[in-house]
């Protein structure tokens, strides 16, 4: 018997995740165009539908009517694989991520969470290290130096600020004491600051969400990080050699990364898929009630509950990446050397070794 | 239903090892190389413990073989070229190294069949907060002497590949100062 209930379950929230990630491209195809339009005291594209929604419908169709060029003396095997390995790693990490407790569907209890696993954080590191491949083989194999130049700044670049980035997620684990993501979000419900804070780990560790923030910027190759593909001094870096649908794949894999990077983010420091003040059980009973949603059934209702909130934290976030694109400049490459390893490595260490106290001492 | 799964793991992993020897473009190897050690990630997952595949792919491919490929794409290391050199000492050399191989199978295989009852890996003992135990507390300083060795290792290799320093400017390695134009 394959297809037992928690089976079902597991597919059932793939297909949840998958929904919203696929949609998280063409959504900030057309936020990238119109948020920096206003920023910048113009229109941006407004003709095509209302608000000029249907704009990332033409970009796509111009994608697909692209010819697919092959480069010659690029090494075929891996110039086609690259994009695909860059786009799978992205879309992979949504499996720990939780989005709402334990519910009861059917009769069935499960939690809200693909993989529900001691081990979470962990799977969710080793998966997205993965990407780093995509970008330096489309580099190598594009037989082209600014291809090159870019994949050997992009694997330089995202080892190096995978080291702040982990140390700071570490750091924000070591309050709930567990690598299940699951239990961190727990954590966060669970009391308040001063009495009016929500106990979310951005107000306990300001320091280490500043180090997430930044390495997160850094390892999305996005400005002020985008050396990678700086196209003022390499055209456009590992994919200038793409065209058509293969570059979109290389787009689609970044806009992915970003959604799973804030993803993390607001479930390590921003309380997950909980709001405070709210009880996810009650607020899927009134979901559940609602006319014309249905006869859901309350478990399902906080199931939807949870998503949303979730995923509306994830869009402020990837707002965030946008209005930050359109307000500094790039930084240049030994700056962002000397930032990643002489600051934020410190900066986090810091930030480790004084909540770590702090939790032996038993103040956390 | 599971001996299907642990069949396609393996081939994976066996082939492309094979790969890994036989390719003479060096990306492709340490690519096969990846693609070996996701597949014995995928094994260790149907052992029961994702602590281990997640520790395997986090620190061999994510960390040490974007490094390979790094240095491979930095020193711009060519197709291997074919070999000229004497055959029959390589041939030696590797006959020797393939019996001891083959021994040390031999040697596995006996002990693991010889009582007929075999153990499968305890998820306990692999689990993460056992490992944890082991190394921070009953393995505590070994662990740190490796820890302090890495550091030695480390400062040692940035010492030898720092270029020497001329007379007349003692920070011959910062040539670019912050803020100012290249």
């Amino acid at each position: 018997m394959v297809f037992t209930p928690s089976v079902i379950a597991a597919l059932a929230m793939t297909g949840l995740w998958m929904f919203a990630l696929i949609n998280v491209t063409p959504i900030m195809l057309w936020l990238e165009r119109r948020a920096p339009a206003f920023m910048q005291d113009r229109l941006g594209p407004n003709r095509l539908g209302p608000l000029g929604l249907f704009q990332a419908i033409a970009d796509v169709l111009k994608f697909i009517f692209k010819e697919d060029v092959n480069p010659a003396g690029a090494d075929k095997v891996l110039f086609l694989l690259a994009p695909t390995i860059g786009f799978v790693a992205s879309l992979l990490t949504y499996l720990v991520i939780p989005f709402g407790p334990e519910v009861t569907v059917a009769g069935h209890t499960f939690p809200l969470v693909v993989i529900d696993s001691d081990a979470g954080m962990l799977l969710f590191l080793a998966l997205s290290s993965l990407g780093v491949y995509g970008l330096v083989l489309a580099g190598y194999s594009s037989n082209n130096k600014w291809s090159m130049m870019g994949g050997i700044r992009a694997s330089a670049q995202m080892v190096s600020y995978e080291l702040a980035l982990t140390i700071a997620v570490v750091a924000a684990l070591i309050p709930a004491g567990s690598l299940n993501l699951s239990r961190v979000v727990e954590h966060q419900i669970a009391g308040n600051l001063l009495g009016f804070l929500p106990a979310w780990n951005v107000f306990t560790q300001p320091l280490g969400f500043l180090v997430f923030l930044v390495a997160a910027f850094a390892e999305t190759n996005r400005t002020p990080f985008d050396l990678p593909e700086a196209e003022s001094e390499l055209v456009a870096g590992y994919h200038t050699e793409y065209g058509g649908l293969r570059m979109a794949l290389f787009y689609m894999g970044e806009y992915q990364s970003m959604a799973i990077l804030s993803a993390l983010g607001a479930t390590l420091f921003f309380g997950g898929w909980s709001l405070p003040g709210v009880d996810a059980a009650a607020a899927g009973a009134w979901i559940a009630g609602l006319p014309l949603i249905g006869a859901i059934g309350p478990g399902l209702g906080t199931a939807l509950f949870g998503f949303s909130v979730l995923i509306v934290k994830t869009y402020i976030a990837l707002f965030g990446f946008i209005w930050v694109r359109w307000t500094f400049p790039r930084f240049r490459y030994d700056q962002l050397m000397r930032l990643g390893w002489k600051v934020l490595l410190p900066l986090a260490l810091l930030n480790f070794v004084v909540v770590a106290a702090l939790a032996v001492a038993g103040k956390i | 239903m599971l001996l299907t799964v642990f069949a396609l793991f393996a081939g994976v992993a066996l082939v492309s090892a094979i790969v890994v020897v036989l390719h003479r473009n060096p990306v492709v190897s340490t690519m096969s190389l990846v693609v070996t050690l996701v597949a014995t990630a995928g094994l260790f997952i149907m052992l029961g413990s994702p602590f281990l595949a997640a520790l395997q792919i986090l620190l061999y491919t994510g960390a040490i073989l974007v490094l390979f490929l790094f240095v491979i794409m930095l020193l711009n290391v060519q197709r291997e070229r074919t070999t000229t050199t004497r055959m029959s000492g390589m041939f030696i050399g590797a006959g020797i190294c393939a019996l001891v191989f083959a021994g040390a199978l031999v040697r596995l295989f006996w002990s693991a069949y010889a009582d007929t009852a075999v153990k499968p890996l305890d998820p306990e003992a692999f689990s993460l907060v056992s490992v944890a135990r082991d190394l921070f507390a009953t393995y505590l300083l070994p662990f740190e002497m490796i820890g302090l060795l890495l550091l030695v290792a480390v400062v040692a290799a940035s010492w030898v590949a720092k270029k020497p320093e001329s007379a007349d400017d003692p920070d011959a390695i910062e040539v670019v100062k912050q803020g100012e134009p290249r």
